[in-house]
C-alpha cells in the first residue's frame, strides 16, 4: 500500500485529492495565499520568479569563515539522524555500521573540498602518497575542516602493525549525547570513523575504521578512532622504504 | 539561602524530572511528587486564566512561610519549578540556566523520547554543576 502512492513528503503533486488544474492555477489562491498584487504593479506583467536563494555551490570555496554552521542546528540534525537510523536497525553493530556509511558520504566530499582548498592555488599540486603524512593531514586538516579544531592525538598500536588511532578528547558531535547504559558499547563517533574511512579510501589507503569510547579522568567522552589498514597498504609502505 | 529542589513538568502535567538538593523539606515518595506536580499544573492553568486583562503567563511565584516556588513556563509548555528558601534571589537565573541545560543535554540527545522522564547523565551533570548541593551563600 505504501508503494502505491508516493510518500506525501516527496511532492505536493502526489496529493491526489487536488486536480492538477487546481494546483497550477493561480486562481485558487486560498491554497497558496499569494498576495494580491497592488494596482501599481499590474503594469509589470511578468510575475516575479521564485525567490532566488543563495546557492551553496556558488560560494567561494576558500572563504571558510563565513561557511560555518550553527553547532546547535547541527546537534539537532545529528540527533534526528541517530534517531532515524536507530529505528531502522537491529542492534548496536548495525547502528554503528549505518552511521559509518552516512559519514562515508561526507568524507568523500570533505576530501575533495580539502584538495581544492589546499592545492588549487599551488603551482605544483601534490597528493599524499605516504601513510603517516596522510594521517597527519587527517588529524589536523580534516578535523579542522569538519570540527573546527585539530584532533588531540595520534597513536600507533603497540601490538598490531596495521593499527593506528586518532584520539579526540571531546568530540563535538557527541557533546550533547548521553548514551543510555544498556547501549554503552555504542559510539556515535562511528559517523566520524566513516568520514576518516572515506578520506583514507580516497587517498588510496583502504582501511577499516571504527570508533570506540575510551573515557579517561577529566575527559568522559574521549573517543578513539581506530584505523585498521589493509595489507596492501603496509606492503606498499615497505616498498617506499627501500 | 538554599535551593531545595527542581522539578520539570511536561506540557501534559507529568513530572519528568525531580531532584532534591539542600535538606529542609519533607521527603516525599515519587508518587506524591507526581501528584503535586499534576496539581501545580492545574493551578497554573487556572492562574493563567484569571487575569482580568487579556492573556496571562500564569503564576510566577508561589510563596509559603518557609519556602518559595518559582515557576518558569517555556514557549513549548514545559514548566521548570524551583523550590527555594524565601530569601533566595537567584531563582530566576537558575531556572533560565536549567532551561538551557535541558535544551542542550535533553532535547539534543537522540536517546531521549519527548515528554518522557529524563534519564540523561549529561543533564544530571549539568544540573549538578549548576546547583551543587543547593547551598547558595
Amino acid at each position: 500500500m505504501q508503494h502505491a502512492q508516493p510518500h506525501s513528503r516527496f511532492s505536493v503533486l502526489s496529493n491526489s485529492s487536488l486536480s492538477s488544474a487546481e494546483l497550477i492555477s493561480p486562481a485558487s489562491s486560498t491554497r497558496f495565499s499569494l498576495p494580491s498584487a497592488p494596482s501599481i504593479n499590474t503594469t509589470l506583467a511578468t510575475p516575479k520568479p521564485a525567490l532566488s536563494r543563495p546557492n551553496i555551490y556558488d560560494r567561494n570555496l576558500s572563504k571558510t569563515r563565513t561557511a560555518e554552521v550553527s553547532a546547535s542546528a547541527f546537534a539537532f540534525l545529528f540527533s534526528e539522524v541517530v534517531q532515524y537510523t536507530q529505528k531502522r536497525v537491529s542492534g548496536i553493530n548495525d547502528l554503528e555500521r549505518r552511521l559509518n556509511t552516512l559519514g562515508y558520504r561526507i568524507g568523500t566530499r570533505v576530501l575533495e573540498l580539502m584538495a581544492w582548498r589546499a592545492e588549487s592555488g599551488s603551482k605544483a599540486p601534490k597528493r599524499e602518497v605516504r601513510f603517516l603524512p596522510a594521517l597527519m593531514s587527517i588529524h589536523t586538516q580534516v578535523w579542522k575542516a569538519v570540527f573546527g579544531k585539530p584532533a588531540d592525538a595520534i597513536e600507533k598500536s603497540v601490538s598490531n602493525e596495521d593499527e593506528y588511532m586518532i584520539i579526540d578528547n571531546d568530540p563535538s558531535i557527541e557533546r550533547h549525547i548521553s548514551v543510555p547504559r544498556d547501549m554503552s558499547q555504542l559510539s556515535c563517533s562511528s559517523f566520524t570513523a566513516g568520514i576518516v574511512e572515506a578520506v583514507l579510501d580516497g587517498l588510496g589507503f583502504p582501511a577499516r575504521v571504527t570508533a570506540h569510547n575510551t573515557p579517561v579522568q577529566g575527559h568522559p567522552s574521549r573517543t578513539t578512532i581506530l584505523i585498521k589498514l589493509e595489507k596492501s597498504v603496509l606492503e606498499r609502505e615497505e616498498v617506499f622504504k627501500s | 539561602m538554599a535551593i531545595y529542589g527542581l522539578w520539570v513538568i511536561n506540557k501534559a502535567g507529568g513530572l519528568v524530572y525531580q531532584r532534591n538538593f539542600a535538606d529542609g523539606l519533607a521527603q516525599l515518595t515519587s508518587n506524591e511528587y507526581l501528584v503535586l506536580a499534576g496539581t501545580l499544573h492545574g493551578i497554573h492553568a487556572i492562574t493563567s486564566r484569571l487575569s482580568p486583562i487579556g492573556s496571562s503567563s500564569g503564576a510566577h511565584v508561589i510563596e509559603g512561610e518557609s519556602l518559595k516556588m518559582t515557576i518558569l513556563l517555556t514557549a513549548t509548555g514545559t514548566k521548570f519549578v524551583l523550590l527555594t528558601s524565601l530569601a533566595e534571589t537567584s531563582a530566576d537565573a537558575v531556572l533560565q540556566k536549567a532551561y538551557e541545560a535541558y535544551s542542550d543535554a535533553v532535547m539534543k540527545n537522540p536517546f531521549y523520547t519527548p515528554e518522557m522522564p529524563i534519564r540523561s547523565e549529561g543533564f544530571d551533570l549539568r544540573i549538578s554543576t549548576l546547583i551543587g548541593d543547593g547551598r547558595t551563600s
